[in-house]
């Protein structure tokens, strides 16, 4: 497995992997006597998109929330930037440029598409109370800032049509898709997917495959993501992470990985005697 | 045929983001403003003053803001009158206290002061939400009215317990007391309506607004995206409660002019403001001049229509009216949960594909 390389490096696809932005060391998280992640150190770089994958149960989302501040693991370190990372509110972390999307889909249903967008905005958006109350000035021209940066996200994805719907309406893959844009807006060195293509058709996952690469390529994003789908992930990653029952059990570039006894016999099981 | 916005392009996000984008909907609003402030002035007498303009002017003003915290910030508030009757003493030792400062800024001195109690009674909101937080609000409601009731130093020791406003003007003009003539008090509330629907409508409209739906839709995605629940919502208790108790001080000053709490700002009180807001359209500024409209006029087309026009026994006519307004809340809740302002919606909608619906 690769040692801790700082030096940046380019993939064959001409994509420039830098240094470390994010480090987990010795993460472990109990869920009283249920132990969900059991000792995980694994590191993602800048510029690259990393993928956890395993079977059902193994810490993955776990291992997702504890970077998005939602657990705070009992054991082990965060780093982030070089720094570690003191126990934090999602709020913080989200402050610290890192952005998510759900599993299941956490949009505002009852805003519209451009409306949801724009609360991805919300971190560069500092006018206070009054200034938004009085609306003329300073308030309205951040806004108008703000919803072009917006306006590229959702032309970047390809909502353009559908900008002024409420959520509600919308079917599951476009909220998806939204809720991708919704991260994308906040402008994100970090962007942590669960599942992007959980429940989409063949067609809807490889216009999501395509928009991660493009958000990987385009913006320079640094993209973690969990998925089941053992095709994409081997296509669309530059490294992957394999867990099982909580405990890491696979490290290393696709290939690396495909060809892991341990993570073949998690995948395909194994006679237990 | 006129209504709609084709031909109207819109060529900036400034133009795209106004607050009426279709150009009929926009001389409405014009018209409407010449209406309220030039032409209305002239023509109301007394009774009309009364019995409906103050009462829906304040009640849209009270309305807005339960608005901007249940319609907008989804968390459930039963304090209204509570809040209400925050603002009305604190005009009222602010009126009595100082005398000579203009009354205009006593009322939103008021509805600042209100603003930080509606924040302190707001704190439970961090822990709880729905119904548990309706019943927090509860007791604020009740704590409030009995401190009101029992604290001799609020209503400066006077031996009825009552506080009544004395007389204050504006350029010269009495707004409160008993001398006053029609217009005055009329014009007094419509510039504070129309102040408060300017600036809730700006609060809503932009990142502060966007703060209060995303923790009313979802607050787990709210936070994730950097919403820090604390501040969002102890803001919105404070601009509801800001606007909620201007309501109050000018239900007191200019409306009543002398209250006793309990009668004027009980629990009743709370529930008929929040009726409001859901009737008018949840998440609606419209939504809220229309349910203070709503259940400001129904009572007095019911009497005149009733007691006036078929003689009926003026008791029969106020029971029949709790009946007619609970009957309509049930339907509203099962029929059309966001209100008369997803109706008017609706309509537009429709009107907008006039005469050719498809």
């Amino acid at each position: 497995m690769n040692q801790m390389t700082e030096q940046s490096y380019v993939t064959e696809d001409g994509r420039t992997i830098g240094g470390t932005l994010m480090e987990m060391r010795n993460i472990s998280l109990r869920f009283g006597g249920v132990k969900a992640i059991t000792d995980i150190s694994f590191d993602i770089r800048e510029g690259e998109i990393r993928a956890i994958i395993g079977p059902n149960g193994a810490g993955k989302s776990s291992m997702l929330n504890v970077i998005s501040g939602f657990y705070v693991p009992q054991e082990g370190e965060v780093w982030f930037r070089g720094e570690k990372r003191p126990p934090m509110r999602p709020f913080e972390v989200a402050r610290q440029g890192i952005a998510r999307t759900f599993q299941n889909i956490a949009l505002f249903e009852g805003m519209t598409v451009l409306d949801n967008v724009m609360t991805g905005r919300l971190n560069h958006m500092t006018t206070g109370l009054f200034s938004q109350a009085i609306w003329k000035g300073k308030a309205e021209a951040e806004e108008l800032q703000n919803r072009e940066v917006a306006e590229k996200t959702i032309d970047f994805l390809e909502i353009q049509h559908i900008r002024k719907t409420p959520v509600s309406r919308l079917p599951y893959g476009l909220k998806k898709r939204v809720e991708l844009a919704r991260a994308l807006a906040a402008q994100p060195s970090l962007l942590l997917l669960d599942e992007p293509m959980a429940g989409m058709n063949v067609e809807e996952k490889e216009d999501m495959s395509r928009f991660i690469l493009d958000v990987n390529d385009e913006f320079g994003t640094t993209i973690a993501l969990i998925e089941h789908d053992m095709g994409v992930v081997m296509d669309l990653s530059d490294r992957v992470v394999v867990m099982d029952y909580g405990k890491k059990i696979g490290d290393g570039s696709p290939d690396e990985v495909r060809n892991n006894q341990a993570v073949i016999d998690a995948y395909l099981g194994v006679a237990h005697d | 045929m006129i209504y709609r916005e084709a031909g109207d392009f819109k060529t900036s996000y400034q133009a795209d983001s106004q607050t009426f984008p279709i150009k009929f909907d926009r001389y409405g609003y014009y018209l409407v403003l010449f209406a309220a402030f030039l032409v209305v002035p002239f023509v109301i007498d007394d009774y009309w003053v009364n019995s409906v303009f103050l009462p829906f002017l304040i009640y849209a003003i009270a309305a807005i803001g339960l608005n901007i915290l249940v319609g907008y910030c989804g968390q459930v508030s039963l304090g209204t009158g509570g809040f209400m009757a925050v603002g009305a003493y604190a005009c009222y030792k602010l009126m009595t206290a100082f005398p000579d400062v203009n009354i205009f800024f006593l009322v939103i001195v008021s509805g600042a002061i209100t603003a930080v109690v509606g924040a302190l009674f707001g704190l439970p909101s961090l822990r709880i939400k729905g119904f548990y937080l309706a019943v927090a609000t509860l007791a604020a409601q009740f704590f409030l009215v009995w401190l009101f009731n029992r604290v001799p130093w609020f209503y400066n020791y006077s031996a009825s317990g009552q506080i009544s406003a004395p007389e204050r003007t504006v350029f010269g003009v009495p707004v409160t007391g008993a001398e006053t003539s029609a217009w005055a008090p009329y014009m007094f509330c419509l510039v504070f309506v129309f102040l408060s629907a300017i600036v809730a409508r700006n609060l809503t409209r932009g990142s502060v607004g966007r703060k209060w739906m995303a923790i009313r839709d979802m607050d787990i995605a709210a936070e994730i995206i950097g919403v820090d629940p604390l501040k969002a919502k102890l803001s919105a208790f404070a601009v509801s409660s800001f606007f909620v108790g201007i309501a109050g001080a000018l239900f007191f000053g200019v409306y009543l002019g002398a209250i006793e709490v309990g009668e004027a700002f009980g629990i009743d009180k709370s529930f008929l403001v929040l009726f409001m807001v859901i009737i008018g359209g949840l998440g609606s500024i419209f939504g809220s001049f229309a349910g203070a409209a709503f259940l400001v006029l129904l009572p007095v087309l019911l009497k005149n229509t009733l007691v006036g026009g078929l003689g009926w026994p003026t008791d029969l006519a106020a029971h029949l009216e709790l009946v007619i307004v609970g009957a309509l809340i049930i339907v509203f809740l099962v029929a059309e949960p966001h209100g008369i302002a997803q109706l008017w919606r609706v309509t537009k909608q429709k009107l907008r594909l006039w005469p050719f619906p498809h």
